[in-house]
């Protein structure tokens, strides 16, 4: 039984990573990676890691690709290289580089000597992988990681807004100087609500009429706007 | 199942990602590939856990997940942030990133 799992979730795992690598929608390439991720989750099961198997699916299949679709969506899967496309020469290079790695990391993996690598692992406490254990370790043993782990969280998710949000320079002229005040004012074209309704924002706007276009900014009128320019 | 086919399936895995890491030039899908080599070292991670009957390898790979959510939100932010500003979605165009 746990041979028979193990070849199906296997050759699942490996079909799906092929897919995401050879198909050329990214949107497929982002369903292919999700049932690539549940094919792993069933083999983190058969080596009893239940805790990282449910972690797997509610966070990677679940918040993860969640993300991927949206970008996914939002930006449109251009299936279609823009460029020339690059040399065969240098494709197969690649696919030969791939298969030296390959090679490389079962030499150094089966050729290293581990006598337990042809065993089915150590014998093991029956609460191994469960949920209490991981949390006593990561509460005891391994809190320092933990902390830093949800700091670099709130570091990435900052970061991760500030490059997204619209830039909108806060207009300062040739010969003014910037001022303590210009800290408070909001620059036009931030993305917000008020913006997409055609209302003014920032605070350094003075008349009360729709904001102009500016340059190098998309235009703020919502989805349907967006989606018929052609980005290229 | 001995622990060997768990590690030949990790080593597959990650000789794809690279693989694709290499070959593909839409940035989404090099994110993508870089997910299958994170989730390829998980795999290992998680084998050798096994192998010794200790935890702290499943630790790891929660902490690898983290990274790679990380990881995740800030690729796709200067995905985001490159098409905002009309950029091609290309790496091979990308080549100067000042400004």
């Amino acid at each position: 039984m746990d041979e028979a799992l193990f070849f199906i979730a296997g050759i699942g795992a490996v079909a799906g990573a092929i897919a995401v690598v050879t198909l050329r929608n990214p949107f497929y390439s982002v369903l292919a990676l999700v049932s690539h991720l549940f094919s792993l989750a069933v083999l983190f099961l058969l080596l009893n890691a239940q805790f990282v198997a449910a972690a797997q699916i509610v966070v990677y299949a679940g918040a993860v690709m969640v993300l991927y679709v949206f970008v996914v969506a939002y930006i449109g899967g251009s299936d279609q290289p823009i460029g020339p496309q690059a040399g065969k020469g240098l494709t197969s290079l690649a696919i030969l580089a791939a298969a030296g790695l390959f090679i490389v990391l079962i030499l150094a993996t089966l050729g290293s000597g581990l006598a337990a690598i042809d065993s089915e692992g150590a014998s093991m406490s029956g609460t191994f992988g469960q949920p209490g254990q991981i949390g006593e370790l990561l509460l005891t043993k391994f809190l320092l990681p933990f902390e830093v782990a949800s700091f670099l969280l709130l570091v990435a998710a900052v970061g991760a807004v500030v490059l997204a949000r619209r830039r909108g320079a806060i207009g300062v002229a040739a010969g003014e100087a910037l001022s303590v005040a210009d800290l408070f004012r909001m620059p036009e074209g931030t993305g917000s609500m008020r913006e997409a309704l055609g209302r003014p924002t920032g605070t350094n706007t003075r008349e009360d009429g729709p904001v102009a276009p500016r340059p190098g900014l998309p235009t703020p009128t919502g989805v349907s706007a967006a989606s018929e320019e052609d980005p290229a | 199942m001995n622990i060997g086919w768990y590690l030949v399936v990790s080593a597959l895995v990650f000789a794809i990602g690279a693989g694709g890491v290499l070959t593909r030039r839409n940035p989404l899908v090099i994110l993508l590939c870089l997910e299958l080599m994170l989730n390829a070292a998980n795999l290992a991670l998680v084998a050798f856990s096994r192998m010794h009957g200790n935890g702290d390898g499943q630790i790891f790979a929660i902490i690898v997940m983290v990274v790679a959510a990380c990881e995740v939100t800030v690729g796709l932010g200067m995905i985001v942030a490159l098409y905002r500003r009309r950029l091609p979605i290309d790496v091979d165009e990308l080549r100067a990133l000042h400004g």
